[in-house]
């Protein structure tokens, strides 16, 4: 077993869960990449957009419209890129050991997380069109649907970190979930912006 | 310094049963991934016979026209997702952290949870047989929009896929941090055993293609389930995006299914020839090649849509020849002149140089964008990819299982079963494969459930038939000599084939903690050095 003590000497840096974590992500990219060529694939077809002329006659008489409003998303998008900028505060709280920083970061990440999830679902319901209703709907509510369900992956990452903070398990030298947790909010974060740079603003 | 021996064996003692459902130590889930993957092996292998059997003779009527578009496309999906691609990662459970001198996977618990999404995976993948509409039967492509006019036996299809596809996804990662973390001292990334090395460009590429496969396969559903648009024109979509997106992980998953193949050979063949393996830098960088050029070059099975950019995708298809020659060349060079034992193992591997070869051959033809034109969708292709995947891959299996059973188990399997079983396994392979060539130049689609027999394929299909059944006989020595080998004590010494890495340094089996003591690493042939010295161009700068 001395051999082993040694092994984990020997790398220093990193450690074994920081580094799966980041693999993970890199998946995780590559999922969103999947479903955005699917996206810049049906936009390059479309001769234009949104494909109005795919609605048929009936769904237009019943008052399907492929519009989407800006305000709400764009307050949702300020809620959501500020979370980052907190949970980030309160990574470097407890780099220096602050851990009632750390516990208020990641009480109002949550909570803004949790606003922008709800403000998200608001929106859906307020929506003229659904996801049967042409590509433009099926792209709109897959992308935004599978980012809104990581959100949610993340708040609850968030949660479980929050509880065992407020349980005194983290400190200066030992908050890796911490990291791991503002670097899987930070990606979400960044996947967002791609989407409503490119589903709100571009389209 | 005062202590208290606990008694390790009333400590950790609990039924066997339980042991098994719940460990996390790497060997048995290794065991596990073999077993189950071995199982589907054997249900895929009796749905190809039924396919065989109904193409035995023209006009043949033994089963219906949609029962064997289930029979085919449950084949291929059980031979790829449920046994060649976690075949591997059975053997790279087991092997990879003895071949680098660790003492577990990086993560133990995740790698239980990455082996028991396989079972699952296959009950709800055959499940579909159960349902209205009967399982999947879009092949295993599921181009749509075919996929999208069949029943819930296709839904349950995608579920299935998708978790194979996080099983494989996670496990990647986890070797990846395994290899890149856990090595023994001196095992430099350049000392790792090319079974690793292998299994490391696979777990690149299953980690960075799977993910896009599951976005394909959650927009099929989408669009089965939710009235999507994805790949319905009538909506705006695109059927050729699903092909896009299939094959954009499927390409590199041929890798994935290969790559360790190749790696188990190149264990097998220095060992058996006594000599190092020839240009193992020069493999190393091959591998990587693959995998790199393995993401450039998906449009191929396209061709024909006309809706890919042919040049391009013609050119970079036949730059991975250049790779894979190399390849060929390294074990070439390794038996020029080597002592070689023609050992169950060894014929398993030297199986696979040959027959791989013939595969890389008729697959460069397919490559060439004008001659795949004439050969899309034709037998030509279905004997290609059994050339590779079971001319390559399987006979990989079967040589890793000779080569590793010793490890394993402790005992070592007969000879003369052995070579039986390859002498029947490659004749019936060859009698089952090597006409579809024919009958493909001849225009033979794949996929079609009978045909006229003013085709004149009767002769070509029944030679086939005959073939496939000659492969099933060749199971029946391997399965007697696995039972007879169960039979018999755990005999094995720490290294009965006079290997070269480190698995080999510790006890067959190895015991939980895998090793008591690890030989000083200065090659990559840690145990050559440990019977004969290492040579001084070897040692490692202290």
């Amino acid at each position: 077993m001395a051999v082993h003590a040694a092994v984990h000497k020997q790398n220093e840096g990193m450690s074994n869960g920081m580094l799966g974590f980041i693999l993970f992500i890199a998946s995780e990219v590559m999922f969103f990449g999947g479903l955005f060529a699917a996206y810049f694939i049906a936009r390059a077809d479309a001769p234009s957009w949104p494909p109005e002329e795919m609605l048929s006659p009936e769904k237009i008489a019943s008052g399907v419209k492929l519009e989407l409003e800006l305000a709400l998303p764009a307050v949702a998008t300020v809620v959501l890129v500020s979370s980052s900028f907190v949970i980030q505060w309160g990574v470097i709280q407890i780099r220096k050991g602050n851990r009632s920083g750390l516990i208020w970061a990641l009480f109002i990440t949550l909570i803004m997380g949790l606003t922008f999830l709800s403000m998200q679902m608001y929106d859906y319901s307020q929506l003229p069109f659904r996801a049967s209703d042409t590509i433009y709907g099926t792209t709109f509510f897959t992308l935004t649907g599978f980012h809104g369900a990581h959100v949610a992956g993340g708040a609850i990452f968030i949660f479980v970190c929050l509880a065992r903070s407020l349980g005194g398990q983290f400190s200066a030298e030992h908050h890796e979930a911490i990291e791991a947790c503002s670097m899987y909010w930070h990606f979400v974060d960044v996947v967002w912006i791609a989407l409503f740079t490119t589903l709100y603003i571009v389209g | 310094m005062a202590s208290i021996a606990i008694p390790r064996h009333v400590a950790y003692e609990r039924p066997a049963i339980l042991d098994w459902l719940t460990t996390v130590d790497h060997k048995k889930l290794g065991i596990l991934y073999l077993y189950v993957t071995m199982f589907f092996f054997a249900v895929g292998g009796v749905l190809a016979l039924l396919v065989r059997t109904q193409l035995a003779v023209a006009d043949n009527n033994f089963v219906s026209n949609h029962t064997y578009n289930q029979i085919f496309t449950m084949h291929a999906s059980a031979m790829l997702f449920l046994f060649i691609i976690p075949v591997w990662a059975g053997f790279g459970n087991y092997m990879v952290p003895l071949q680098i001198g660790a003492n577990d996977m990086a993560f133990p618990r995740i790698n239980a949870m990455s082996f028991w999404l396989v079972p699952p995976a296959g009950l709800i993948m055959f499940g579909g047989f159960l349902v209205d509409g009967g399982s999947a039967a879009a092949g295993w492509t599921a181009y749509s929009p075919l996929a999208k006019t069949l029943g819930t036996g296709m839904d349950m299809w995608i579920i299935a896929v998708l978790l194979i596809g996080i099983s494989s996804t996670v496990g990647a990662a986890n070797f990846l941090v395994t290899m890149f973390r856990m090595r023994a001292p001196g095992m430099t990334m350049f000392r790792m055993p090319i079974f690793c090395w292998t299994m490391l460009v696979t777990s690149f590429l299953q980690l960075l293609a799977t993910p896009v496969l599951a976005a394909g396969l959650v927009m099929l559903f989408i669009d089965r389930n939710f009235g999507g648009s994805f790949f319905d024109p009538n909506g705006g979509g695109n059927v050729i995006l699903w092909q896009n997106v299939f094959w954009f992980y499927s390409h590199p998953a041929v890798y994935i299914m290969i790559l360790p193949g190749m790696g188990i050979v190149s264990e097998i063949l220095p060992v058996f020839a006594r000599k190092p393996l020839f240009g193992y830098k020069a493999f190393v960088f091959a591998t990587m090649g693959i995998g790199g050029l393995g993401f450039s070059v998906w449009a191929h099975h396209m061709f024909t849509t006309g809706a890919v950019l042919k040049p391009f995708f013609g050119f970079m298809t036949a730059l991975i020849g250049i790779p894979t020659g190399v390849k060929i060349f390294n074990w070439l060079g390794t038996l020029w002149r080597g002592s070689i034992s023609f050992t169950s193992p060894m014929l398993f591997a030297l199986g696979f140089v040959s027959m791989f070869l013939i595969g890389g051959i008729n697959g460069t033809f397919s490559a060439a964008v004008p001659v795949d034109f004439a050969i899309h969708d034709t037998y030509f292709v279905v004997a290609h990819i059994h050339y590779v995947l079971f001319g390559g891959s399987v006979f990989a299996v079967f040589g890793g299982l000779y080569y590793w059973f010793p490890k394993i188990w402790g005992r070592k399997l007969n000879e003369k079963l052995g070579v039986l079983h390859f002498t029947l396994m490659i004749i019936g392979f060859n009698l089952t494969f090597f006409p579809m060539h024919l009958l493909g130049l001849d225009g033979m689609p794949r996929r079609i459930a009978t045909y006229s027999s003013a085709n004149d394929w009767d002769l070509l299909n029944s030679i086939a038939t005959v073939g496939a059944f000659l492969i099933a006989v060749s199971m029946i020595p391997f399965i007697v000599n696995c039972v007879m080998t169960f039979m018999k004590p755990k005999d094995q010494p720490n290294d009965p084939w006079e290997g070269n890495t480190l698995e080999w340094a510790t006890a067959s089996p190895p015991p939980v903690h895998n090793f008591d003591e690890l030989p000083e690493i200065h090659s990559e042939r840690p145990l050559f050095d440990l019977r004969h010295g290492a040579p001084a161009s070897h040692q490692a700068p202290r």
